[in-house]
């Protein structure tokens, strides 16, 4: 099972990667989803895989009665995803005013901070 | 969007997922829940209220900022550390008071308090963002 | 609840003596930053309100910060983990000299910026945010620096990451939006990878605390994933601190925002990366350091001759100033790819002497824009006839950054080069000499330009020029421009001539790096 999940893993960050060497600003935000969704992928399997067994202990004991789920993963991944989200709704939101003031998805012709005519500095003194 | 149906239904509709958001806040102690869950479910009640009623209904019906109730929520999370630090434990360390009501007992705690403050920080944070989205939408 | 809770010993998970009012002062930071930053959102319509309530909540962190460093080189390592529960259960704060003196540093240039952000920083400004940006920025950078778990250390690199976002954009111009798309996008994929490595590392090791790590990394044996973790942390971590080649979104997006929020940005965020950087590769993982030894050191000259040569081809100051920090950033690394005690703690000496230094050029620049209004190297001069104060100021701060004696850089340039011979890495220690040099003639020029000359670029010598348009009067400059700008200077020369202070701190530090025993030993108490 892990090892199925290895592959998923890597054929995510392949598609993220793909899409993030792209130049249009909005297939490096859907880049940047995957990215995230990949790694919290990886890390609920590197967690190794339990089936069907919840972390919950029973009411009359102080221990879990057999093997459980490991929770700490789950939660790494909680909040992976709780920080992933805002940050892709910020990106969202930053890509959208992007287009609206610069015109154009299109990174390389984003030049406004970097413009494209090069000013020698001062060469004297 | 301008349905009577909606319109009719949505303050109805709010109050009752407010109401299910702190069952759910609650209920996070020993099952499954939380601030953070209660929180969002608090935030698609305004939602449903601002698509029936307008954003202005909403910002009216929540009376403080969204961003002060944020920011509230902070400061009492920063505060429910704090109990801790009179008795020589360290950081975090959960405070239990009984608290006789009624005839039962009432678990009144340091994660409890936190957890209100998730809540708060959860519902003024999505709630001012899907505000000024939907004030846009409009 | 209470009933059982009586029922079972809990001493073996959690913390059951007493602990000391002074361990509170690793938290007392985060708590006092995010209460603040509450407080200035709740506040955010008083504008004029704001900066005293930031300054003073800032000044705490300072007093507190400093108690720390004392509490820390009078005991040792200081641990406290969250909510009783022992490591590697809990969330344990750990502070170390390192962790302990970078926090120290962070709140002093946080204070400065704070203060000079009250005249630079528009009311509207204000209430889009800048305050609570700036304490959440703060709260996410100590806690970086203090905190003992790796996971929670992505956690506040997310914290201080949001904040500096929030910063960045604040203004909303076009150029800012421009460079904030270049700047977040590749910090956010920086700390994916972090976030990717983290994951691979608690399936490898099973936990997440940093002691606990260090010892179980340790007793692997199978170095194959301990160095392609390695590897992999090099690199988010490299993109974080802008080692070359992945440093381009620095001067793509420094030079965007407001020049106090630069500052701040110069001053701690790149350096989050560094300690991140010695924290892994020195803490966690010293077999994969020794691997990737050459190639850091390789990455490290690239760095900084990226940066002089860069700082060399610029126009504009804020620009110049951007490749400074990438020069910067290369020094510290070449303490990391030498490893050794004297370079390591090289390399502290000199992320507290870079937070210090780029904080205060930043705000130079501010200041020299009030004073010229441009940031051209072309049109700017004359600033010497106007103010004279200033110039010493510059001329302190300038020499400073390129590590020449008597100031702060010049010590910490000499430990990493001694260790760098020490250790029998001449190349490195040659790259470190030739990039001061290059650093030298670039901030060099900026002086002889802005300062020496009597005007813009076709003035002939010894004759003033007349003011440019939109300049200001040295008599109109408010103490709150002159005091951080004085402060910062006073601390880069104070250090510069009586370095030892720090020096021993920085040296303590390097060598509860090295030698992790003590750490470790303050997280799990004596016992391992």
């Amino acid at each position: 099972m892990e090892t199925l999940f290895a592959v998923l893993v890597g054929v995510l960050f392949g598609g993220a990667t793909y899409l993030l060497l792209s130049r249009k600003l909005v297939r490096i935000l859907l880049g940047i989803a995957i990215l995230g969704n990949a790694v919290n992928l990886l890390i609920f399997t590197a967690g190794r895989l339990t089936r069907d067994v919840p972390p919950i202990i029973p009411v009359n004991s102080y221990l879990p009665v057999e093997a459980t789920a490991n929770p700490l993963p789950q939660a790494l991944v909680l909040t992976a995803i709780v920080i992933s989200f805002s940050f892709l709704t910020f990106f969202l939101v930053l890509g959208y005013r992007a287009y609206q003031e610069l015109g154009t998805d299109d990174i390389l012709e984003m030049r406004v901070a970097e413009p494209k005519e090069h000013h020698e500095p001062p060469l004297g003194y | 969007m301008n349905t009577l149906i909606l319109r009719t239904v949505a303050p109805y509709l709010t109050a009752l997922m407010l109401l299910f958001s702190v069952f759910v806040l609650l209920r996070g102690h020993n099952e499954p829940g939380g601030g953070f869950i209660g929180g969002l479910i608090a935030v698609s009640a305004f939602a449903i209220y601002g698509i029936a009623c307008g954003v202005s209904a909403v910002r009216r019906a929540m009376k403080f900022h969204p961003m002060s109730i944020a920011a509230s929520g902070l400061v009492l999370a920063v505060l429910s550390v704090l109990p801790s630090l009179f008795l020589g434990q360290p950081a975090m360390t959960s405070q239990w008071y009984a608290v006789p009501f009624l005839g039962t007992a009432i678990d009144l705690s340091t994660p409890l308090f936190f957890d209100v403050g998730v809540y708060l920080v959860v519902v003024g944070a999505i709630s001012s963002i899907a505000l000024s989205l939907e004030e846009r939408a409009d | 609840m209470a009933a059982t809770k009586t029922a079972i010993d809990l001493s073996a998970a959690m913390v059951t003596q007493a602990v000391p009012l002074a361990d509170w002062l690793l938290v007392a930071p985060i708590l006092l930053t995010m209460a603040g930053g509450a407080l200035t959102i709740i506040l955010r319509k008083k504008s004029a309100a704001q900066p005293w309530i930031a300054i003073s909540v800032i000044s705490l962190v300072l007093l507190s910060n400093i108690a720390l460093l004392n509490h820390v080189l009078s005991n040792g390592v200081v641990t406290m983990v969250m909510g009783s529960w022992l490591p590697p259960f809990g969330i344990a704060f750990t502070a170390d000299a390192l962790g302990a003196l970078l926090a120290l540093t962070a709140s002093v240039a946080t204070l400065c910026v704070a203060i000079f952000a009250m005249n630079s920083i528009a009311a509207n400004e204000r209430r889009y945010g800048f305050y609570p940006f700036l304490l959440m920025l703060l709260c996410g950078v100590t806690g970086s620096f203090l905190t003992g778990d790796i996971f929670n250390l992505y956690v506040w690199f997310e914290v201080l990451l949001i904040s500096s976002f929030g910063l960045q954009v604040l203004g909303n111009e076009k150029t800012q939006i421009d460079g904030a798309v270049k700047y977040a996008v590749l910090n956010l994929i920086a700390t994916t990878l972090f976030l990717a490595a983290t994951g691979l590392l608690y399936g490898l090791v099973g936990t997440l605390n940093m002691a606990d790590i260090a010892t179980k990394v340790k007793a692997f044996d199978n170095s194959g994933p301990v160095l392609g973790l390695a590897t992999l942390y090099f690199l988010a971590f490299g993109m974080k601190a802008a080692a070359f080649p992945v440093n381009f979104w620095l001067p793509a997006s420094y030079h965007t925002p407001r020049l106090v929020v630069t500052a701040i940005f110069a001053g701690l965020l790149t350096k989050v990366g560094v300690y991140a950087l010695l924290r892994v590769m020195i803490l966690l993982m010293p077999e994969g350091r020794d691997w990737l030894a050459s190639l850091i050191g390789v990455v490290a000259i690239a760095t900084m001759l990226t940066g002089a040569f860069g700082a060399l081809a610029q126009t504009d100051i804020r620009r110049t100033m951007a490749y400074l920090v990438i020069a910067g950033i290369g020094a510290m690394l070449s303490g990391i790819a030498v490893g050794n005690q004297v370079a390591i703690s090289g390399t502290i000496f000199y992320s507290m002497h870079s937070v210090l230094i780029m904080t205060a050029l930043y705000l130079l620049v501010a200041f020299m824009y009030q004073m010229s209004g441009t940031f051209s190297l072309r049109e700017i001069g004359g600033l010497y006839i106007r103010t004279p104060l200033g110039a010493g100021i510059a001329l302190i701060l300038l020499l400073a950054v390129a590590g020449l004696p008597p100031f702060s850089g010049f010590w910490a340039k000499l430990l990493l080069v001694a260790g760098a011979l020490e250790a029998d890495r001449g190349w490195v220690a040659f790259g470190i000499l030739a990039s001061g040099l290059l650093t030298t003639i670039a901030v060099g020029r900026i002086w002889i330009f802005a300062f020496w000359r009597g005007g813009n670029e076709n003035t002939v010598d010894g004759i003033q020029a007349l003011p440019i348009a939109g300049s200001a009067d040295a008599s109109d400059v408010s103490a709150s421009i002159w005091l951080p700008l004085i402060v910062l200077t006073a601390l880069i020369v104070v250090i510069g001539v009586l370095p030892e202070g720090v020096m021993s701190i920085s040296e303590y530090g390097a060598k509860t790096l090295i030698d992790p025993t003590v750490y470790i030993g303050s997280v799990f108490g004596g016992a391992q």
